[in-house]
C-alpha cells in the first residue's frame, strides 16, 4: 500500500472500522482521508483509545472528593498526601500482547504505566500489578506464567522502582485470553504537576527518547479486537521493551522538570505519536505541525503511516517554552537520549504532518477526539439475582485439616513467593520491613518521611460472574479493607476493566453492572476512582473471560510508626473476629477449590457495615493499641488464621461453634485482630460503644492451629502445604 | 567520614547507598558521574548496585571502562577503601580490582529475598564491628551473583582469608540449600589482598533500620568509621 492508495471498503475493515465510523470519517475531513489520515482515525477510535463502548458508563463513577487533585482523563490520577505531596497513579492492561509474547508484552505494560506517572512529574516509587492465568495444567501456561514474570521483573528491577505487590488467579477463562496489568505509583510535589495541554502558538513541538521503529504498528488495533487460533501470527505487532533507555528517561524528564522549560508532556503510548500529539493539542485547543523527516528513526525508509502507528517504547512528546530548547537538550544529551524539535504548535486547530516537502496528512483535531463513537450496546443484566448458599445447600467435608491444606496449597491461595522474589520489591530503601509482598497491601514509607502509603490490587472475578453488581462492590471493598488492615486511610482508586465482547448484550450487562456496583462502593466509601482503563474484546474464539474488574487502591499513613501486619507478634495476644458471620459459600472458594462447583451469589456487601467495622479497626491501630490484623477474603475464616500462623510460625487456640459456613463462608466486612491481653477490656469497650460486632474466638500460640475440635493441624504444614504449589510446579514444567 | 558514590547510567541503589552512607557516615557523600574524571578527596568510594548500561554487554563490563573507574583504581591502589555492591561487585570484578566473575544464577531467576550470610573474616575495615563467624542478614537482589574464580584463585582466596561473606542458612551453616545463587563455595563476599576493596553481592546498605526489616547492615558502615578512627 502507498499514501496514495485509495480507501476501499476492504482497507476500512482491516482497519477494524465499520462503514457507519468510515461515513463519519467521510463527514469529519470533508474530503476521502488519504491512508495516513485513515491509520490516524483508525486508532483513535479503536476502542482501545476511544472508550466507545464504555464511557456512556464511565461517566457515572464518582471522581471527586477533597484530596483529588486530578481525577481521569489525564494520563494519571492524583491525590493529595498532605505536606505539599501527591500520589501519583493509574493502572493498564497489556493482555493481548503478553499472551503473543509473555516477556515483551508484561515488560512492555510495566514501562507503558511508569511513563504514565513519571509523565506527570511524579518519581514512581511502587509498581503493583495483577496477573490472571488460565489453569495451571493448561499446555501453553508454564510459558506464560514464567515469561510474564520475568518480564515484569526484567523492567522493573532495570529501572529500579520495586514492584511491591499484587494478585495472582487461575481460572479456566482465561486458558486463551490471560491478563496482566500493571500499575505504577509515583510521589511529586503538589505544586510541580504536568499535564499534557499544549499551549502556545509558536512553541516548539519536541520529541525524545528511543528512536521510532516498525514495532507495535496497530498494537491499539490489536488489543481492540478477540483472538482467534491464527493470533500468534501477530507477534510483529508486540512492542519490545529497553528498560536501560527507560530509566534514562525517568531522570532526563524530572531533570528536566525540575526546571521551568516545559509547557506540556505526554508519553508516547498505544497509537504512539499519533495519540499523543492528538490529545495534546486537543486538550489546548491548538493545532500541531509535524515534520516527519525530523522524528528519530530506528529504520529505514519508514512512511508517515508507519511513525504516526508505530508503538516503539520509551518516547516523550514535549511542548516547550520558546528559546529554551537548547538548555533541554543538553540534559537529554548528558543521558544519551535522542532530542528532535519535530514541529510546532499552529493556530489551525489541525494536525498537519509534512515529510519530505509534502503534506502528508492534514486532519481537523477536534472531530478526531469529540466526534470519536460513543455506543449504548444494549445489555442483559439481572439486578435481582440472589442465589444465597450456606452450610446446608452446599456438601461438608469430613476432614477440615485436609480441606484448609489443600485451600491453602492450591493454585488460587498458595504463596506467591515463587513470584515475587523474582521482583526487586525493596530497592529505593522505602518498603517497611512488614509492607513487603504477602501481607494485606504493600506499604512504602514516602521518602524522607515519617508517612506511607498502603497500596493494593484485588478484585474477585467469581463474584463479578454470579453478580456483576456486587462483585463490583465488593473489588472496591476488599481494596478499602487491605489498606483499612494496615492501618491506612484509603484514598483512592485506579481501576482496569478487563471484559469480553461488548457487542454481547450478556459482557455489556456485566460492563454496567460492575461499573454501577463499583460506583456504589466508591460513593459511599468517599473513595472515588482517580484513573482507569478499560480493556474490552478479552475473548479467544468466541468465549470471554470472566468479568475482571481489576481495582488498584491507594492509601495513606499519616504516621507510619502505628501499623499493622497480618503476623502474629506475641504468645498470648487475643484473637478477635470483627464483623458478622453468616456462612456465605455461593460462589467460594471453598466450592471451587474443594468440589469444582461455581454457583450460588456471593455474600451482599452491607456498605454500611464495611465502613463502620473498617473505621473501627483503623481507629485502634491508629492509637497504637494493635498491630495485628488481616481481612477475611477469599477462602474465609479459617484461611485468614491459617495466613496469620503461617506468617509469624505461631499457632493459635481457636474456640468457635460452627460449620463449614462459618470456616470457610466468605461474608464481607470482616477482619481478625491479635490484641494484647491487657488491651482486650478498652478495645471490646469501645466496640460495643459502637455497635461493632466483635467476638474474642481465642488465644495465639503453641505451634499448631487448633479449632475446636474440628482443625488442628501444625504451622508447619501448614507452610509446606502453601510454600510448595509454585516450586512443585516450576519443577515439572520448567 | 567523607565519602562518594559512583553513579553510571541506569546505577539504580545509588539513592539508596547514599541515604545509608549519610545517616551512618553523618556527612553527604559525593555523587560522582560515571563520566567524571576526578573524584573528591574522599576515604571511602562506593559502587552502587544497579543496570549499569543496562547489563546489556555482560553484567559490569561497559560500566568498568568508564572514565570515573581509572580515578577509582588509582585511589584503590592509593589504599582509599573502595566497596561494591551487587552491580558494584560486578564492576570491580570487571575492571580487575577484584578476582574471579560473576556468572548468572544457578537457578537462572533474578532472586530478591533476605539472606543468611556467614562474617568469615571480621579483621577488615568493613567488618570489625562484626562478631567472628556472625550470621546476618542482608537482602539481595541480583541475577547475575553467581561467583566463579578458577581452582587457583579460590585456593588463593581461601588461604588468604579473603572470603569475607558465605551464604548460609540461619544456623551458619554452608550449606548447598543456602547457597542461593550457585556461587562457588558459597562465596558471598570478597577483599583484595590489600584489604581495602570490598565486593559484595547483597544489599548491607538495605537493612540499616528496624523499620525497613532489621538493621544488620549497619555494623558494615560503623566497621569502617571505627577503622578510618584507629587508622
Amino acid at each position: 500500500m502507498t499514501e496514495q492508495t485509495k480507501i476501499t471498503p476492504e482497507i476500512v475493515a482491516e482497519h477494524g472500522l465499520t462503514p457507519e465510523e468510515y461515513d463519519l470519517i467521510l463527514e469529519s475531513m470533508g474530503r476521502e482521508p488519504n491512508l495516513t489520515e485513515l491509520g490516524i482515525f483508525s486508532v483513535m477510535w479503536s476502542e482501545h483509545c476511544s472508550y466507545k463502548s464504555s464511557k456512556l458508563h464511565l461517566k457515572t463513577l464518582p471522581t471527586e472528593a477533597d484530596w483529588v487533585i486530578c481525577g481521569p482523563g489525564e494520563n494519571a490520577g492524583i491525590i493529595d498526601i498532605g505536606d505539599n505531596q501527591a500520589a501519583i497513579f493509574k493502572m493498564e492492561s497489556h493482555n493481548h500482547p503478553s499472551y503473543i509474547e509473555p516477556y515483551q508484552g508484561a515488560a512492555t505494560g510495566v514501562g507503558g504505566i511508569l511513563r504514565d506517572v513519571f509523565t506527570m512529574g511524579a518519581r514512581p516509587v511502587a509498581n503493583m500489578n495483577a496477573l490472571r492465568f488460565g489453569m495451571p495444567d493448561h499446555p501453553k501456561m508454564p510459558h506464560l506464567i514464567s515469561g510474564v514474570v520475568a518480564g515484569i521483573g526484567g523492567y522493573g528491577n532495570c529501572v529500579g522502582v520495586p514492584t511491591v505487590g499484587g494478585e495472582t488467579d487461575f481460572d479456566e477463562s482465561y486458558n486463551g485470553n490471560i491478563l496482566v496489568n500493571a500499575m505504577t505509583v509515583g510521589i511529586a510535589d503538589s505544586n510541580k504537576i504536568f499535564y499534557s495541554a499544549a499551549a502556545g502558538v509558536g512553541n516548539p513541538v519536541v520529541y525524545v527518547g528511543s528512536k521510532t521503529g516498525r514495532d507495535g504498528i496497530h498494537g491499539a488495533t490489536m488489543a481492540s479486537a478477540e483472538f482467534t487460533d491464527d493470533s500468534e501470527e501477530k507477534r510483529p505487532t508486540v512492542q519490545v521493551g529497553d528498560p536501560f533507555t527507560e530509566k534514562l528517561l525517568i531522570e532526563a524528564c524530572l531533570e528536566l522538570m525540575a526546571s521551568d522549560a516545559i509547557v506540556a508532556i505526554q508519553d508516547m503510548g498505544a497509537a504512539g505519536l499519533t495519540s499523543s500529539s492528538v490529545e495534546m493539542a486537543s486538550k489546548g485547543g491548538v493545532g500541531f505541525e509535524l515534520n516527519l523527516d525530523n522524528v528519530p528513526q530506528r529504520e529505514e525508509n519508514m512512511t508517515p503511516y508507519e511513525m504516526m502507528l508505530s508503538e516503539s517504547q520509551e518516547r516523550m512528546l514535549m511542548v516547550l517554552k520558546p528559546g529554551r530548547e537548547d538548555f533541554a537538550k543538553a540534559i537529554f544529551e548528558k543521558w544519551d537520549l535522542d532530542f528532535a524539535v519535530i514541529g510546532e504548535i499552529t493556530d489551525t486547530g489541525n494536525l498537519t504532518l509534512t515529510f519530505k516537502g509534502e503534506v502528508a496528512a492534514d486532519i481537523p483535531v477536534a472531530p478526531l477526539v469529540d466526534k470519536s463513537p460513543e455506543y449504548d450496546r444494549p445489555w442483559n443484566l439481572d439486578a435481582d439475582k440472589y442465589e444465597p448458599l450456606f452450610a446446608g445447600d452446599v456438601d461438608g467435608v469430613s476432614d477440615y485439616n485436609q480441606a484448609l491444606l489443600k485451600l491453602i496449597g492450591g493454585p488460587n491461595l498458595s504463596s506467591r513467593r515463587w513470584i515475587w522474589e523474582q521482583y526487586d520489591h525493596m530497592v529505593m530503601g522505602d518498603t517497611l520491613g512488614d509492607g513487603r509482598p504477602g501481607g494485606d497491601a504493600a506499604l512504602v514509607r514516602v521518602h524522607g518521611t515519617n508517612k506511607a502509603l498502603a497500596i493494593t490490587t484485588d478484585c474477585t472475578p467469581r463474584y463479578v460472574q454470579a453478580h456483576p453488581i456486587e462483585g463490583g462492590k465488593q473489588a472496591v471493598a476488599e481494596t478499602w479493607r487491605n489498606i483499612t488492615a494496615t492501618g491506612g486511610r484509603p484514598l483512592a482508586i485506579t481501576n482496569c476493566l478487563n471484559f469480553g465482547n461488548p457487542e454481547r448484550p450478556e459482557i455489556m450487562g456485566q460492563f454496567v453492572g460492575a461499573i454501577q456496583g463499583m460506583g456504589a462502593a466508591c460513593k459511599f466509601l468517599e473513595y472515588p476512582v482517580i484513573s482507569g482503563n478499560v480493556s474490552l474484546y478479552n475473548e479467544t474464539n468466541g468465549k470471554g473471560i470472566k468479568p475482571t474488574p481489576a481495582i488498584g487502591g491507594v492509601g495513606l499513613l499519616a504516621d507510619a510508626s502505628k501499623r499493622a501486619s497480618v503476623n502474629f507478634k506475641r504468645e498470648g495476644d487475643i484473637v478477635v473476629l470483627v464483623g458478622e458471620t453468616e456462612g456465605h459459600l455461593g460462589a467460594s472458594l471453598y466450592l471451587k477449590e474443594l468440589f469444582g462447583e461455581e454457583r450460588g451469589t456471593p455474600a451482599k456487601v452491607d456498605l454500611a457495615a464495611e465502613k463502620r467495622n473498617g473505621n473501627f479497626v483503623r481507629s485502634i491501630i491508629e492509637t497504637g493499641d494493635i498491630d495485628t490484623c488481616h481481612d477475611i477474603s477469599g477462602g474465609g475464616l479459617l484461611v485468614t488464621l491459617a495466613e496469620m500462623a503461617m506468617a509469624s510460625n505461631m499457632g493459635a487456640n481457636i474456640t468457635l461453634d460452627g460449620d463449614h459456613g462459618t470456616l470457610f463462608g466468605e461474608d464481607q466486612a470482616r477482619y481478625v485482630m491479635a490484641v494484647a491481653a491487657d488491651k482486650l477490656d478498652d478495645i471490646q469497650e469501645a466496640a460495643q460503644s459502637t455497635n461493632i460486632p466483635f467476638k474474642v474466638i481465642g488465644t495465639v500460640g503453641g505451634d499448631n492451629l487448633v479449632v475446636t475440635d474440628k482443625v488442628n493441624v501444625a504451622v508447619s504444614d501448614l507452610k509446606n502445604a502453601h510454600e510448595s504449589f509454585f516450586p512443585e510446579y516450576f519443577s515439572k514444567h520448567d | 567520614m567523607k565519602s562518594a558514590v559512583i553513579v553510571f547510567p541506569a546505577s539504580n541503589c545509588d539513592r539508596d547507598m547514599a541515604v545509608a552512607l549519610e545517616k551512618i557516615f553523618g556527612e553527604k557523600p559525593a555523587m560522582v558521574w560515571h563520566g567524571e574524571a576526578t573524584i573528591p578527596d574522599v576515604d571511602f568510594i562506593a559502587l552502587p548496585g544497579g543496570f549499569s548500561y543496562g547489563d546489556y554487554l555482560r553484567s559490569g563490563a561497559m560500566a568498568a571502562r568508564s572514565p570515573v573507574m581509572a580515578e577509582v583504581i588509582k585511589r584503590a591502589n592509593d589504599g582509599v577503601s573502595v566497596f561494591g555492591v551487587c552491580n558494584g561487585f560486578q564492576v570491580l570484578t570487571e575492571s580487575g580490582l577484584l578476582p574471579g566473575a560473576l556468572m548468572r544464577n544457578a537457578g537462572l531467576k533474578f532472586i530478591c529475598k533476605d539472606a543468611y550470610l556467614k562474617v568469615e573474616n571480621n579483621q577488615t575495615r568493613f567488618t570489625n564491628k562484626y562478631e567472628a563467624g556472625e550470621v546476618v542478614r542482608y537482602p539481595v537482589a541480583h541475577h547475575d551473583g553467581n561467583y566463579f574464580a578458577d581452582a587457583d584463585t579460590l585456593k588463593a582466596l581461601e588461604e588468604n582469608n579473603q572470603v569475607v561473606y558465605r551464604y548460609v542458612d540461619a544456623e551458619g551453616n554452608a550449606t548447598p540449600e543456602a547457597n542461593i545463587n550457585g556461587s562457588q563455595n558459597n562465596i558471598a563476599g570478597i577483599i583484595n589482598k590489600a584489604g581495602n576493596v570490598l565486593g559484595m553481592m547483597p544489599h548491607p546498605e538495605r537493612l540499616i533500620e528496624h523499620d525497613l526489616g532489621g538493621d544488620d547492615g549497619r555494623a558494615l558502615f560503623e566497621s569502617a568509621i571505627a577503622a578510618l578512627a584507629n587508622a
